[in-house]
């Protein structure tokens, strides 16, 4: 079965053409969604790609989340639907309160394009389900802003519920715990800062971000959204 | 308007009368050329705009003789120089657009936005030829790290670029960095952007159909940029009026920039333009009397139509501002309700500013501004008046005093140290602290990124064409202590060089780009330097098969009445056929013989290694046989193709690296650092061989030297043996011992010790 993906693409968004190819390639059948749109149409999952949606003005997220389309990716979400943020989406899926934590500026205060050794932390999300905990895949990271932030009552809750899905090795950007991925209790909603499409090419210098993918596909298929509780 | 012709007298009367010329930057004589032409006494804002489109940056009114005598033609050449790009034919119905820009001034007096603003301004000249920007790279220039200010002017200089071009969502690539106290007071921020397009949807910037509409697209206009192109971009630096000049400076917003891009190629793919131009330099005045220019044809312009940022703006700040993030399209008045919707949901506003309009009864085009729609006339001149009848100088040439002294000069050869370990270690500079701070894989088209090999490659594909296994390699190059000492054959050996970067990476070099930035042009000393430098840049570019098909020139490149150094920046691209895997790139493995293909030599003249180390900058460069490296680039480009595309890859090259700057010891310094793997050399005899900085040359790691070294006699390139990559330290006997790992840690903590910063990890 081929899964059905829409891509949120906000203006300013940059990366949904590089998420459609790397998810068509694994099979997927993709459709950008302006984020004027009310409606998600018929999909099996959700991706909000990287870039710098409304220019990131105000705070990285903050507009975006207020986008038309962000009404139907919210009850999509709380259906159980496979929903994927990407380094900007995991902002705006923090904003949106889909995940909990905020980003900060990177602890360096400068912006950083270099590839990231990441350990799973959790097989228990649509990312990686495919993935054992403990497995390290090598993802490049693209942000100014990914430095995760929680409080420390929020940190003990996402350990305790399996929430955090990747760590950093080396922490790049001050990330508390080394976070560089976590989801929502239900594991459907999943935000990364990596970029896992840029990972995936045929000649890319490294290709782990396919597993990632590929995971997420197959979890869409096979966990669709409830269609009782979308619009609920 | 009175027409009467005013007699020389009445000139030269009115020029002492009312120099209003004067603080607009114009000359006497060009003030009297207006004069002639309109034959009357110009009013405020067409006197304004004559300043702005005949001052040097808009009109190459010091260079244009000589830019003649570079090659720009060849089959695959679509569109050469004089448009806002080149455009040259990939094949399969792709094109690719391609230009570099300045912006040097602007970076100096405030560095975020300088830069910033000139990443914006050459995205717009790609997009205005209908191509999707792909890539961007930035050549920089900047006074040494030990002085703060320069520190301040790389981290500003650098924050801008990555501020701009990582949010407008175009990957800056390449690059490159060189240090020298000569950019202390005036730094250089080259910027180049390449862009895809189907070759069906290339458009020019015209203005044609008498009674078509144009559209302003972006921004409102403001009081950001004035004069810009004349105040500040044709004059030099002093220390008292530097700070006066930040007004001129404009304000990116790379977001508004990103909705524009997606605006105009979504109205270039619907067919709703017949022309479109940016807005960049000299603002309106450019844009209107440019595209009615080349149009043949006139324009009529409601300056009270022109949406502004602020109230209380004059008709002369309005038309030369150069606020950022505009452009102009000339559309069909039944499609301007289409033009406006699309405009709409990308929320770029769009307001109709001008109509296009017959000439007159003698044929001339005018440029009318008028202040409401049946208001008072406030401007009408020839819009090629403006546009391509700015006054050429042919300015005096004079060979500097020291330049043949300075080639017969012998000092650099009896130069010695006493650690060539220590001199190799202090001479390497990892960029990466540049680069990381950019998005250089957007587009997911990098296959081998900024500091893996000697070029750029990246797939040639991106939204809207599809990945067809080929791709495209860059490379930017500048090597300006070269051209100080020997302009124009410190030039050719820069286009040399950009060649063999891109061969070593498996393409065929197709055409090249540059950006001349020089001194004071009334300086006659300067103006030898370009016209040499153009020379040498001619007689590279015919040998190498390498056609010119855009250009920028960057003058007045002075501070405290000091010229920077001759600084011809090139950017070359190439095309590779279908790739099966990722080519060699700048390492090697442990057992490989090092090879070094191409010329030999021993001369210092020109080296890193003498004006770091020793401060020495005179001597003969080392020559170069253009036939020969024509040669050398042919069969690197064949090797590594071989490499990545045959079916079965012949492993014949582990690694390469050309050699440039630095000479053979920093090349194998890199190779050795990537590999983590160091070597023993034996074939490299002494500090002239280490340090010399032929570019005809390439040291290559294989595991069958003979069959190598057969390969490069058959094409007729000359190759020896000097050692092979093994251990754990870099030898080079009688001359170099040092740890990799040493080499590894000054390498990379250069530019972030020097900004006191920690490596993060």
């Amino acid at each position: 079965m081929t899964a059905r993906i829409a891509i949120i693409s906000f203006p300013g968004s940059n990366c949904e053409y590089d998420v459609a190819e790397a998810l068509g390639a694994l099979g997927a059948e993709c459709t950008i969604v302006f984020h004027d749109a009310t409606e998600l149409g018929g999909v099996d999952g959700v991706v909000i790609p990287g870039g710098f949606a409304h220019g990131d003005y105000l705070r990285c997220g903050a507009i975006a989340r207020f986008s038309p389309i962000m009404s139907a990716v919210t009850d999509f979400a709380n259906a159980g639907g496979a929903v994927l943020g990407i380094c900007n989406g995991f902002q705006v899926l923090t904003e949106a309160g889909l995940l909990p934590g905020a980003l900060q500026r990177n602890a360096g205060l400068r912006f950083l394009c270099e590839p990231a050794v990441l350990e799973v932390a959790s097989s228990n999300s649509n990312l990686t389900a495919k993935c054992a905990r403990g497995d390290r895949v090598v993802l490049p990271i693209n942000h100014g802003e990914g430095n995760y932030y929680c409080d420390a009552a929020t940190l003990a809750e996402l350990e305790e519920n399996d929430q955090v899905v990747l760590r950093y090795l080396h922490n790049p950007n001050g990330s508390v715990s080394n976070i560089a991925g976590v989801s929502n209790r239900r594991g459907n909603v999943v935000g990364l800062m990596p970029h896992p499409e840029r990972a995936a090419a045929a000649l890319a210098t490294s290709t782990d971000g396919r597993v990632l993918l590929d995971s997420f596909l197959s979890w869409a298929l096979t966990n669709a959204a409830s269609p009782t509780m979308i619009g609920a | 308007m009175d027409h009467d012709a005013l007699s020389p007298t009445e000139i030269s009367r009115e020029i002492t009368r009312d120099p209003r010329h004067i603080p607009l930057g114009l000359l006497d004589e060009e003030y009297g050329s207006i004069m002639e032409v309109l034959g009357r006494i110009p009013t405020d804002l067409e006197l304004a705009m004559y300043s702005v489109m005949w001052s040097e940056h808009c009109s190459y009114k010091s260079s244009r003789v000589h830019l003649g005598r570079l090659p720009t033609t060849a089959p695959h050449v679509l569109v050469g120089p004089g448009e806002n790009a080149g455009v040259i034919d990939a094949g399969e119905g792709i094109a690719v657009a391609l230009r570099i820009e300045s912006h040097n001034h602007p970076s100096f007096i405030e560095p975020y936005q300088g830069a910033a603003t000139g990443v914006g301004g050459i995205l717009r000249d790609i997009f205005t030829m209908g191509a999707r920007p792909i890539a961007l790279m930035d050549p920089l220039f900047l006074g040494p790290l030990d002085d703060a200010h320069c520190r301040y002017l790389l981290d500003g200089i650098v924050r801008g670029v990555g501020g701009y071009g990582n949010s407008v969502g175009v990957p800056t690539v390449g690059g490159q960095i060189t240090f020298d106290p000569c950019y202390r007071g005036n730094p250089l921020v080259n910027v180049f952007c390449l862009g895809l397009l189907p070759v069906e949807r290339l458009v020019l910037g015209q203005a044609s159909g008498i009674g078509n509409l144009c559209v302003l697209l972006g921004s409102r206009t403001g009081r950001d940029g004035i004069g810009g192109v004349s105040v500040l971009a044709s004059a030099g630096f002093n220390e008292e009026s530097d700070g006066a000049k930040r007004p001129s400076v404009q304000v990116g917003d790379p977001y508004e920039e990103k909705r524009l891009i997606e605006a105009c190629l979504e109205l270039l793919d619907a067919s709703l333009v017949v022309g479109i131009q940016d807005l960049g330099g000299a603002g309106l005045a450019c844009a209107t009397s440019e595209t009615a220019a080349r149009g043949g044809l006139g324009m009529e312009v409601n300056v009270l139509a022109i949406p502004r940022r602020e109230p209380g703006m004059t008709p002369v700040e309005v038309m030369t501002s150069e606020s950022q993030e505009r452009m102009l399209a000339i559309i069909e008045p039944s499609s301007l309700d289409e033009v406006l919707r699309v405009c709409a949901r990308w929320e770029v506003e769009a307001t109709v500013i001008a109509r296009v309009t017959e000439v007159d009864e003698s044929g001339v085009g005018h440029l009318v501004i008028t202040e409401g729609e049946d208001g008072p006339v406030l401007c009408d001149v020839p819009a090629k008046s403006l546009a391509d009848e700015a006054p050429l100088y042919r300015r005096p040439l004079a060979e500097p005093a020291n330049y043949r002294s300075g080639l017969i000069d012998t000092t650099v050869e009896t130069l010695r140290s006493t650690s060539y370990s220590e001199d190799l270690v202090a001479m390497l500079l990892d960029p990466s602290w540049i680069y990381s701070q950019y998005d250089h894989e957007l587009f997911v088209n990098t296959i081998l990124g900024p500091g893996e090999a000697d070029a750029t490659l990246l797939r040639l594909a991106g939204p809207g064409v599809a990945a067809n296994g080929r791709s495209l390699a860059l490379s930017s190059d500048a090597n300006p202590a070269w051209c100080a000492i020997d302009p124009r054959l410190g030039t050719a050996l820069t286009v040399a060089e950009s060649a063999l970067n891109v061969a070593s990476v498996g393409a065929t070099p197709k055409a090249l780009v540059n950006c001349l930035n020089f001194g004071n042009p009334t300086h006659p000393e300067v103006m030898w330097q370009l016209s040499e430098s153009i020379d040498g840049m001619a007689e590279a570019c015919r040998a190498l098969d390498l056609p010119v098909v855009g250009g920028n020139v960057s003058l007045y490149n002075e501070s405290q009445g000091r010229d920077i150094d001759p600084t011809p920046t090139v950017a070359v691209v190439g095309l590779t056929g279908t790739l099966r895997r990722r080519p060699p790139a700048r390492a090697w493995q442990e057992g490989d013989a090092l090879v070094v293909l191409g010329t030999w030599s021993r001369t210092l003249a020109g080296s890193r290694w003498a004006r770091e180390i020793h401060g020495v900058r005179s001597g003969a460069l080392p020559s170069i046989d253009l036939e020969l490296h024509a040669r050398l680039c042919a069969l690197v480009a064949t090797l590594v193709a071989e490499e990545c595309s045959d079916a079965v890859a012949p492993e014949l090259v582990h690694g390469l690296h050309s050699i440039a700057d630095g000479g053979i010891g920093i090349a194998l310094a890199e190779m050795a650092i990537a590999a983590n793997i160091g070597c023993v050399v034996d074939g490299v005899n002494d500090h002239h061989e280490l340090f010399s900085e032929s570019v005809s040359r390439i040291v290559v790691a294989t595991p069958r030297a003979e069959e190598l070294l057969a390969r490069a006699t058959a094409a007729g390139v000359p190759g020896i043996v000097i050692g092979e990559a093994t251990g754990g330290r870099l030898l080079v006997e009688g001359v170099i011992d040092v740890d990799v790992d040493r080499l590894h840690e000054a390498f990379t903590g250069r530019i972030s010790s020097a900004l006191g910063e920690t490596v993060a990890h």
